[in-house]
């Protein structure tokens, strides 16, 4: 729809015969008045602040908070994290999707509810089930210290508590769009005399690739940012398990405040990129992901 | 079709990899999600509905409950009444910087929330840049309840936009041409008319709002202050239990919020079925 | 001519009645005056000027990008037009805004409000009224009770628009534009989303309470079947502009202009010469009369029940059967002018046609010519 009403247009015949789908002049100005301000207020005065403060101590200081070895560690592991729990979400959201869109089963909408679970949980909760079931009390504690195995405390948590979170993004996008689209593309390609794996790589994932980037896109930025969750399982050790939010928390508790915000910073370009991607995605292919904006 | 393969696991299909894909969707989320989950539900339960009562019970968990339930509550509301104004200007309106402005709005969803929390932080403290504007009157935000309430508002505000963005989106003009046609003013015509439509929508926002907010921890804690019975979230006490080594009580609490969290998703849930069941087109 | 005049007429307190309803003496009549609508720079409506007795039922008709629906929308006074007047009962209607207006509308979507049931969307439009005018609830029951009886829905006043038929939620949409006593009842395609059965029971529904009411009543269809069958008259449009106005018989059998014969029925239209009062077909001349035509080239119209098939002769028009099948109850025949590309269709009674094959002549009972544009 692009009739909604553009602000600077008034009818000459004044407001007796103006448009009954929209409000008055002053009414439309104030409206967008508030919710400009609301937005400028909540979201864009925040980032600004965290560029700002980043190189408030000037770009020097700036560059050797991000290079010294403690941040280039925690960016590792961010990375590392990341590069594990998107693609092993990835995967996840593909045989979910496939699954529920392309058949019939009892239990499937259940199923569906189920894959949603962890928006629904606290991020501190889910590093919490991590460690009752793997810390040094926890139900698998004692085996994995008599095996010398150590998951909570260490990037293996990190990674499972980073999953845990991460867990929906993929499945979400790709779900409702293959359920609109059916299954007549496969069985198409299927009765021409293709093989399942190649119906699927040349016919179901050409027609879900932009949702599917768009899934992986939010997955990954939540799987870089996500605090709380790996906060819990992390254990805190400089150098070793800290991902880049952690070593702003840890910064900013020490008062090293320049520091924390340049660490911050790279955060928040991250999620900069991550709208204008996601933008650019909705802009160009809003047929293609519209399903997923639904809800 | 279904008749005589009552006892199929599947509708008989053409297409391959069912097994497969099931299997694998079913083991991942066992592991990832509902095992860890189980766990929390048996420790839960070793505790005994007494002991668990107990820490539930006391003055102290009670009071982060209730400071995470209600200003949960309250910032979720509050993003009801600007998600919906936003919502309605993004799409009714046009405006130089509307599709920025629209883009903005995923900020939430997109930047990390130890982010958002220092940033918060750093702008409502007395000597940021709007904690200095409102200290002359003695308004303090950071390190009281009201940050708490500022960096909920923060992480909900796209839950609501989004949710009511489509449905307004979609709205017919025709609906408002007729409701202006049978002689209502326009205030009439947005507010028995638009908004009871639009109502279902503004609930799953609010529903969706307030179940992040409930369970929010890295935007918290930062501004928060984080002082007991006062600005204490319940997961900042949970992670205090666990930094303690005292797992009972750290489970008590996050099974206590799940419980009311999922209990209040429910309520929202029936009710919102109740009206999709007599207004669906 | 003061508007102002109307609108303290509007004003209740100045009502003579007093009573809980306040309502329009009477429904009005409507006179467009060369009305123009552009759309940025699209026009959409060039000059039209109509006039609309009280009372009356009036269709407009015409294919999509016609106007009809530009012009329904400007009488309700949901577009304004770019210039020229409308009139009701001689009082200008463009200063009123649309809640002041009082005309009754009826969408092709219905619009019906779906979180209110149908009771409440019937007495909306009196909900809704200031607070010195509105009636009292017990009385906004009544008269929506009253209506819902009208249009035939009692007993489903509790029901939710979602749990209607298409038929039901039409006549909801019905009785709600009528219950603010509408001084004009405008129909957008009412009846466009319904199917094939249901049109034509609803088609009969709605002239009786037309009968029953009185309202001036301004229907937009593009199906020809309904607005030959409904309206008192018939309003064909075509490109922003009135082709005809005229009673069903008029427009059917009278077409005025090329648009409305082949608009308006079936028809089949051949380009001729008109030589000195003679009908020329290429280089043969045809029986027929060219009255006042002017010579030159001209096309001649005709419809498939008015052709005869003749003789051979030098007066007929020479065909060569192409097909032929059924037609209702009728064989239709498809004919191709003999030497020439153009094709006929004629219609023929169901027994005659099995004896009819290869060449043959045909000859226009009833036909119009006019003279070829441009």
């Amino acid at each position: 729809m692009s009739d909604a009403i553009p602000l600077d247009l008034d009818f000459a015949t004044g407001d007796r015969a103006r448009s009954v789908t929209t409000e008055r002049r002053p009414v439309r100005i104030a409206l967008i008045l508030i919710a400009v301000a609301f937005l400028t207020l909540f979201l864009l005065l925040p980032l600004f602040a965290v560029f700002l403060e980043a190189v408030r101590a000037g770009f020097g200081s700036y560059w050797s908070a991000i290079s010294e070895p403690d941040a280039i560690a925690a960016m590792k592991l961010t990375l590392m994290v990341a590069a594990i729990a998107v693609p092993a979400n990835l995967i996840f959201g593909l045989a979910a999707s496939w699954a529920i869109a392309k058949f019939e089963f009892p239990g499937k909408s259940v199923l569906n509810t189920l894959i949603d679970l962890p928006f629904s949980v606290s991020p501190v909760i889910s590093g919490l089930v991590y460690v009752l079931l793997f810390g040094l009390q926890g139900y698998f504690g004692p085996y994995l210290q008599s095996h010398g195995i150590q998951i909570i405390f260490a990037v293996p948590g990190i990674v499972l508590a980073t999953i845990f979170v991460t867990f929906p993004f993929v499945a979400r996008e790709l779900v409702p769009l293959m359920q609109e689209q059916g299954t007549q593309d496969e069985e198409a390609a299927l009765s021409l005399g293709a093989s399942g794996l190649k119906t699927f790589f040349l016919v179901t994932l050409p027609n879900v690739k932009w949702a599917l980037l768009y899934g992986v896109i939010l997955c990954n930025a939540r799987a870089m940012g996500e605090f709380g969750a790996v906060s819990v399982v992390s254990g805190h050790i400089r150098g070793k398990t800290n991902t880049m939010p952690l070593q702003v928390e840890i910064l900013y508790n020490e008062y090293n405040f320049a520091a924390a915000f340049a660490v911050a910073s790279l955060l928040a370009l991250l999620a900069l990129v991550t709208l204008v991607i996601k933008v650019a995605l909705e802009w160009r292919f809003t047929d293609q992901i519209a399903a997923s904006r639904r809800h | 079709m279904a008749g005589g393969h009552g006892l199929a696991l599947k509708r008989p299909s053409a297409i391959p990899g069912f097994g497969l894909a099931l299997g694998f969707t079913l083991t991942y989320l066992s592991l990832i999600v509902l095992i860890p989950l189980a766990a929390l539900m048996f420790k839960t339960a070793s505790l005994g509905f007494s002991g668990f009562w107990e820490i539930v019970t006391a003055p102290r968990t009670l009071a982060a409950l209730r400071v995470s339930f209600v200003i949960s509550f309250i910032a979720a509301s509050i993003n009801v009444v600007f998600g919906v104004i936003v919502a309605w200007v993004l799409i009714r309106y046009r405006f130089p910087g509307r599709r920025l402005l629209d883009a903005f709005v995923d900020l939430p969803f997109a930047l990390p929330t130890a982010v958002a929390g220092i940033a918060l932080t750093a702008i409502y403290a007395r000597n940021g840049w709007l904690g200095a504007l409102l200290d002359p009157f003695g308004i303090k935000i950071a390190y009281t309840p009201w940050g708490i309430g500022v960096a909920l508002v923060f992480i909900g505000l796209p839950f609501v936009v989004r949710t009511v963005q489509p449905v307004l989106e979609d709205f017919e003009r025709e609906i408002e041409e007729a409701a202006a046609s049978l002689g209502a003013s326009r205030r009439q015509t947005v507010f028995r008319v638009m908004l009871p439509a639009l109502m279902p929508a503004i609930l799953t926002g609010f529903a969706l709002a307030f179940a992040r907010a409930v369970g929010e921890y890295g935007s918290v804690i930062f501004i928060a202050g984080n002082i007991p019975f006062v600005s204490e979230i319940a997961p900042l006490l949970i992670v205090i239990r666990l930094e303690e080594f005292n797992y009972a009580q750290a489970t008590a609490i996050a099974a206590a919020m799940l419980m009311i969290a999922f209990t209040v998703i429910f309520l929202i849930n029936l009710i919102q079925a109740w009206q999709r069941r007599r207004f669906a087109p | 001519m003061d508007a102002r005049v109307l609108i303290e007429g509007n004003d209740p307190v100045a009502l003579p009645d007093g009573g809980p309803l306040p309502h329009w003496d009477k429904t009005v009549d409507v006179s467009v005056e060369t009305v123009v609508k552009t759309f940025g720079t699209t026009p959409a409506l060039h000059g039209v000027s109509l006039d609309i007795a009280a009372g009356e039922l009036v269709a407009l008709l015409g294919p999509s990008g016609s106007g009809k629906t530009t012009l329904l929308r400007i009488l309700a006074g949901l577009d304004v037009p770019t210039s020229g007047r409308v009139l009701f009962d001689g009082e200008d209607a463009l200063k009123l805004t649309v809640p002041e207006r009082n005309v009754g509308l009826v969408f092709q979507s219905y619009a019906l409000f779906r979180h209110m049931t149908v009771l409440e969307n019937i007495g909306f439009g009196l909900h809704v009224r200031p607070w010195s005018r509105r009636p009292r609830r017990r009385d906004i029951r009544r008269r929506a009770l009253e209506l819902l009886d009208l249009v035939q829905l009692s007993g489903l006043e509790k029901r939710y628009p979602s749990q209607l038929s298409g038929g039901q939620r039409q006549r909801v949409a019905f009785a709600r534009a009528l219950a603010i006593e509408p001084r004009v009842l405008l129909l957008d395609e009412p009846f466009g989303a319904l199917d094939a059965k249901v049109r034509r029971e609803l088609r009969r529904w709605l002239r009786e309470i037309h009968d029953k009411t009185g309202h001036t009543t301004v229907f937009v269809t593009h199906d020809q079947e309904e607005a030959l069958e409904l309206a008192d008259r018939v309003v064909v449009m075509s490109e922003g502009r009135i082709e005809q106005v005229g009673t069903p018989d008029e427009i059917y059998d009278r077409p005025n202009s090329p648009f409305v014969f082949s608009f308006i029925g079936e028809s089949s239209g051949l380009p001729v010469r008109v030589e000195g009062g003679g009908v020329w077909l290429d280089e043969r001349p045809l029986d027929l009369a060219a009255g006042d035509t002017p010579d030159g080239p001209a096309t001649l119209f005709f419809r498939p029940h008015d052709v005869e098939i003749g003789h051979e002769s030098a007066g007929a028009i020479p065909v060569v059967v192409q097909g032929l099948r059924r037609h209702g109850g009728a064989r239709r025949l498809d004919l191709e002018i003999s030497g020439r590309r153009d094709r006929i269709e004629i219609d023929l009674p169901a027994g005659d046609w099995l004896n009819v094959s290869g060449r043959i002549s045909v000859r226009p009972r009833r036909y119009r010519l006019f003279p070829a544009s441009g």
